[in-house]
């Protein structure tokens, strides 16, 4: 092999590298940068830090109410969360231990209906709860949630990793079906579990056009509505745009760097 | 319960001996998983067949009635809705191939064991992944604006003479929106190729080395071949999202859709036709049932191409 030719080549693998890396994180530098610039240093592109970062701040939570908006999110993403995983983590589990003709079936159905697109459920799911009279409530934002078909196939696929011994020695011992999976599947699994928390509180964290149909008033708003709506002003304060959006993604910013390995565990997913 | 009769062979299929179920395990087996197939019983199954048989109704608000085939007439002659369509087809046929293909060429570049700094570059290109997609598409409005940030840089560069209009411009919002798309997902794709990648024995490339096989016959032959899978995978769940994408288009350009319509996706419009104005939630339904076809057909047009090739 020819050694410049190779050298050449390793080059241009760490300048595509690089350019990548500038490309993916320029726009984080970017929206830190801008918190403490005003509107019009954004929009003219400067990349020096500022000294509107306090009046940004102050305008960004006087403009609306913070904390009921921060309990909003974290209220419908945590008990969001916690519904999926039980719910989701159950089915999976039974899909897996308890198998049989049927529920195989069952299960190759649940499959096809992961490519169910949502704007084909919204215009219904909308309607559903106009009549419930649950416009408007955390509920309508949580249940349809709850029964994730993506998290219920992760659970499956982690059970075959499950000791079939530990259920078989539990079973001796005496303890039930339910008792079996609360007390020994869900220790067991803890690194599932915990892999899928964070991908399930990211979604729910992260949803917009759900929670913007059905979430009408200010006091119900999600952050992620929020920052969606500080935009959507004639003349946006984008200095008050950024800390928004810093706000919007620093709990998971902050699950990442935490629980980086789990994290892109529960991405890859079903798919292992 | 006829069902119990077939466990020990559906078990043994799976490569585990299982004793058949019994009747209070069949039991259990149901109630483990009917909160969620209620649920979705409630929440998925039943709006789609309602959306379905709304499709063929008209009207405004909630007085609607059966119009036959009028929806179905309307798209063929609503301009909006062509629009819409072309828009989202285009966006998938461009963005979707671009974001895959650089992808799997990090991910071929980080694979390298003896790479400096790999793991550095790893996390940075899967940054993205992690932000909403709410506030990257408000951070990427502000950086597109007509004197900002990367239009200085690129004349900065000397790439571009003069600014790009590129919220303001038909064309250039379209390619907005795929840029910020592909810095979204690609890092989200490459970590799929990478894990797949690992997976890979070293001992085929070893050989194939030793066989004089070069480098790029080695990516194409034994890479690209061993990912067959994941990248269909990749194919699939690339194209679904696509197909309804709505976070993009509804928050980067100035108004949702804007400059004239260039960057309306059928998502956009299904909502503005429902929660704008006076909704008409019959036509709305039809538009979305456009895409639960699209899906299915493109899903199932890419099973049976990967199902060739392997042949």
């Amino acid at each position: 092999m020819s050694n410049p030719l190779a050298l050449l080549g390793r080059g241009a693998t760490y300048l595509l590298l690089c350019l990548a890396t500038f490309v993916s994180v320029f726009p984080f530098f970017w929206m830190a940068i801008g918190a403490t610039n005003t509107s019009p240093d954004i929009l003219k592109g400067k990349v020096t830090p500022g000294g509107a970062l306090w009046t940004n701040m102050v305008n960004f939570f006087t403009s609306v109410d913070m904390p009921r908006i921060l309990f909003n999110s974290f209220f419908i993403a945590g008990v969001g969360t916690a519904l999926t995983l039980l719910v989701s983590s159950l089915a999976g589990y039974g899909f897996e231990i308890f198998r049989s003709r049927l529920r195989e079936r069952v299960f190759a159905g649940l499959l096809l209906m992961l490519s169910i697109p949502f704007a084909a459920l919204m215009v219904p799911l909308f309607i559903m709860m106009a009549n419930l009279k649950m416009i408007n409530t955390y509920q309508a934002i949580i249940l349809p949630t709850i029964a994730s078909i993506f998290i219920i196939f992760y659970f499956r696929q982690a059970t075959k990793a499950f000791p079939h011994e530990l259920r078989d020695a539990a079973r001796i011992d005496g303890l039930k079906e339910w008792q079996i999976f609360f007390n020994v599947y869900m220790p067991v699994m803890r690194s599932t579990y915990a892999a899928a928390t964070i991908i399930v509180f990211m979604t729910i964290w992260n949803n917009y056009l759900w929670p913007l149909i059905v979430l009408q008033t200010n006091d119900m708003k999600t952050l992620t509505l929020v920052v969606a709506s500080l935009t959507s002003a004639y003349t946006p304060d984008w200095g008050v745009v950024m800390v928004g959006a810093i706000f919007a993604t620093l709990p998971t910013l902050v699950i990442f760097f935490l629980l980086q390995r789990r994290f892109v565990e529960g991405m890859l997913g079903a798919v292992k | 319960m006829v069902a119990g009769a077939d466990t020990t062979s559906i078990g043994a299929r799976h490569g585990r001996a299982r004793p058949r179920l019994g009747r209070s395990e069949q039991v259990s087996g149901w109630l483990f998983v009917m909160p969620a197939l209620v649920l979705l019983g409630i929440f998925m199954i039943y709006p789609i067949l309602w959306s379905l048989w709304m499709s063929f109704q008209v009207g405004r608000g909630m007085n609607l009635s059966f119009g036959g085939l009028t929806n179905i007439i309307r798209l063929t002659q609503d301009p909006v809705f062509i629009r819409a369509l072309t828009n989202t087809l285009t966006f998938l046929a461009i963005q979707v191939p671009v974001m895959l293909v650089l992808a799997l060429l990090f991910a071929n570049a980080l694979n390298n064991s003896r790479l400096w700094g790999r793991a550095v570059f790893r996390t940075a290109i899967f940054l993205p992944c992690v932000t909403s997609l709410v506030a990257y598409s408000v951070v990427f409005r502000s950086m597109f604006s007509q004197d900002g940030i990367i239009n200085q840089m690129l004349m900065a560069l000397n790439i571009i003479g003069s600014p790009i209009p590129w919220l303001a411009d038909p064309f250039w919002a379209k390619v907005v929106i795929i840029i910020a798309i592909t810095w979204r997902w690609t890092g989200y794709n490459m970590i799929f190729y990478l894990a797949a990648m690992q997976n890979i024995d070293r001992s085929i490339y070893e050989a194939a080395r030793i066989d004089g096989v070069p480098a790029w016959a080695r990516f194409w032959y034994i890479t690209v071949a061993m990912l067959k899978p994941v990248i269909l995978f990749t194919t699939v769940i690339s194209t679904i999202g696509t197909l309804q994408l709505f976070d993009e288009p509804n928050l980067i350009p100035p108004i949702p859709g804007a400059p004239s319509d260039a960057t309306l996706t059928l998502s956009v419009y299904i909502y503005n036709l429902s929660f704008k104005f006076m909704p008409s939630f019959g036509y709305a339904a039809t538009v979305s049932y456009v895409i639960v076809i699209l899906v299915g057909l493109l899903s199932l047009l890419q099973f049976l191409a990967a199902r060739d090739r392997r042949a």
